[in-house]
């Protein structure tokens, strides 16, 4: 028989969540079905065009918009996942990820903010997060599955908090790292506060802001393909399927398409924004 | 755009009464220590855990001047120039520009202060990486809502003004220190400010490019009849741009005065061991070195060439080597202030000469 654990958390944390299963039903259904909706919708929008077409159109854009060399290595990633037959799939992990990313930015922007100009809620902030990023991913799908039970929401869930450090902790550097005398500009100069921030403090923090959405994008993703585990769909469904009936062929298909869709998305991040 | 000249037209673009910056929880403490049992820095660091960066500092700076503070790091001159435009509040005293107080002026007015009466030149520049040289330039224009065309023709001419209009479209990064610099003096004028803060502008440039801007920066605010306040840590540099010049020694004025002033009378040892160094050929003046008559040869006196009490030393030296009698009379309004002869130059320049003759 397994040694009896001395330090059990769960042993508090476990009647909380029943508890809350109990009680705020309601709550995390509302939750539940509001995700959801969100999510069938971006994942809708991406499915309305049949890939054969919505592929070349979204080439031509980038052709358009980042030039060739861009245009071609969206036409190549593109073609890795509708060749390998898991179009719709793929479509469903970069809904996932798009929203997980959105929700995951909205928390970490302003708090990473925040956390550059007070140390006292930075020093708060540094353990939660160490904590958000070292426990490994499948801990904390217990309970998010307990509570939103198997499907997309935990895995959203999970994804967010997965995703969520690596934008904060960037964002709160990218920001003490704009020089004093920057920030002393705005000031002299006569600018607002909003004015300093958006035109003077952003500007010159871009660049560590886009390491940081590129690492929650990808990030994101990896953790969107974990969570295929608990329901999630996609990609990361297939891989799970893959792993548990041994059949190669489907693992390495889908494999190739998260790959592609993870340069897709990471040079397409760096790009676009930067 | 009215401007509230409300205080007396006449009176000095900047006025510091008696502030005081201290850092720290207990700052109102210390300073009641300071004043009361006279503490050093050291211990009001140790018993009030403040630093004082700036100690009861009066000065003026009147329109047109080039006010120079000059003082090694630490001795408070960065603090004390984020005073005159609030980026730092003073603990203690009254900042007034233009015959306002700024310690309680509303944010707005304050934000239109800084807008267009005084304009700040940074010691790292503090240039936009991602904006061009001219948007950088145009930074001022565009936070005061100034239309885009308009504010590019400004921004240009600021910056043709200081050399740089091949230079428009470039990035920073593209630029030279010395460029760069330039661009930030070209960002403070075309404000058009009428006072221009100056924090160590030109610390970090080699020393021939150095001179070459501080040149420029003298002729081009003297041209614009602008006034300027300039931190620096180099006395060269002090006497080469200021009119006045302030030494600063931990958070206080150790003495304020012209050059020659200052070089001549050091108010204190501190003082003395800086301008030891200092060449005080083009500095001395024939004042400040010309010999009673009284000790020369009266009749001799009339024969002599002469010249102006604003003489200075290398100007004396050719005409004391052309004059046969080699010695040149200092006139002044007409009547013969003084002789300067090859002695007395050598005491000038040497420095701890006998002090200057008075007028008889």
């Amino acid at each position: 028989m397994k040694e009896k654990a001395l330090l059990s958390p769960g042993e508090f944390v476990a009647p909380v969540i029943s508890w809350l299963n109990t009680n705020a039903h309601g709550l995390f259904k509302a939750i539940s079905t509001g995700v959801e909706a969100v999510l069938g919708l971006t994942e809708a929008a991406l499915l309305a065009v049949p890939g054969p077409i919505l592929a070349p159109v979204i080439v031509l854009l980038i052709l358009w918009r980042q030039g060739v060399s861009m245009a071609l290595l969206a036409a190549g990633c593109m073609a890795v996942a509708g060749l390998s037959g898991l179009w719709v799939e793929t479509m469903q992990t970069v809904a996932l990820v798009t929203i997980s990313v959105l929700v995951a930015v909205v928390i970490a922007f302003p708090l990473g903010f925040l956390a550059a100009k007070r140390s006292g809620l930075e020093s708060a902030l540094r353990p939660i997060l160490d904590l958000m990023q070292t426990v490994p991913p499948w801990v904390y799908l217990i309970p998010a599955v307990m509570i939103f039970s198997l499907g997309k929401v935990p895995a959203l869930l999970a994804t967010v908090i997965y995703g969520v450090p690596p934008m904060l902790r960037l964002t709160t550097l990218a920001f003490k790292q704009v020089p004093k005398e920057l920030r002393e500009l705005g000031a002299a100069s006569g600018a607002t506060g909003w004015q300093t921030l958006t035109r003077i403090e952003i500007p010159s923090a871009r660049k560590t802001l886009l390491i940081g959405l590129n690492q929650c994008i990808l990030l994101s993703l990896a953790m969107v393909v974990l969570a295929g585990l608990v329901g999630a769909g996609g990609l990361g469904a297939e891989v799970t399927r893959g792993l548990t009936r041994m059949e190669m062929g489907l693992g390495l298909r889908s494999g190739l398409s998260i790959v592609a869709v993870a340069i897709f998305m990471d040079r397409l991040s760096r790009r676009a924004l930067g | 755009m009215t401007r509230t000249d409300t205080a007396a037209a006449d009176a000095p673009l900047i006025e510091c009464r008696s502030v005081w910056k201290v850092f720290g929880d207990r700052s109102r403490d210390a300073i009641a220590a300071i004043k009361s049992k006279g503490l050093g820095k050291r211990e009001v660091l140790s018993e009030f855990g403040c630093v004082v960066g700036v100690h009861d500092a009066s000065f003026t700076v009147d329109k047109g001047e080039i006010f120079c503070i000059m003082g090694l790091s630490g001795s408070g001159k960065s603090t004390l120039i984020r005073l005159l435009n609030r980026l730092i509040d003073p603990s203690l005293g009254e900042v007034l520009v233009k015959g306002r107080m700024i310690n309680d002026m509303p944010a707005p007015e304050l934000r239109e202060l800084r807008a267009h009466t005084i304009g700040m030149v940074f010691q790292n520049v503090a240039l936009i990486p991602t904006r061009t040289v001219l948007e950088n330039a145009a930074f001022g224009l565009e936070v005061q809502g100034i239309a885009p065309a308009e504010r590019r023709r400004i921004a240009t001419d600021a910056l043709t003004r200081v050399g740089l209009a091949d230079w428009l479209h470039r990035y920073p990064r593209e630029l030279s220190g010395g460029m760069q610099q330039r661009v930030g003096l070209a960002r403070a004028i075309a404000a058009d400010p009428e006072i221009i803060l100056m924090d160590e502008p030109f610390s970090a440039l080699d020393p021939l490019i150095r001179r070459q801007l501080q040149d420029e920066f003298r002729q081009l605010t003297k041209q614009l009849g602008k006034s300027a306040v300039f931190i620096t840590h180099d006395l060269d540099e002090a006497i080469r741009i200021g009119d006045r010049i302030a030494i600063m020694k931990d958070g206080a004025m150790v003495q304020t005065g012209t050059a020659e002033e200052i070089v001549m009378n050091p108010a204190d040892q501190y003082v003395a061991d800086f301008v030891a160094g200092i060449s005080r050929i083009h500095l001395v003046k024939a004042g400040s070195v010309m010999m009673p008559i009284g000790d020369f040869n009266v009749a001799a006196v009339g024969a002599l060439p002469t010249t102006g009490l604003d003489a200075d030393i290398d100007a004396l030296i050719h005409m004391v080597l052309a004059s046969p009698q080699q010695a040149v009379a200092v006139v002044e309004g007409g009547n013969v202030r003084g002789i300067v002869t090859a002695r007395t130059l050598l005491e000038g320049l040497k420095g701890d000469h006998a002090p200057p003759a008075k007028v008889a």
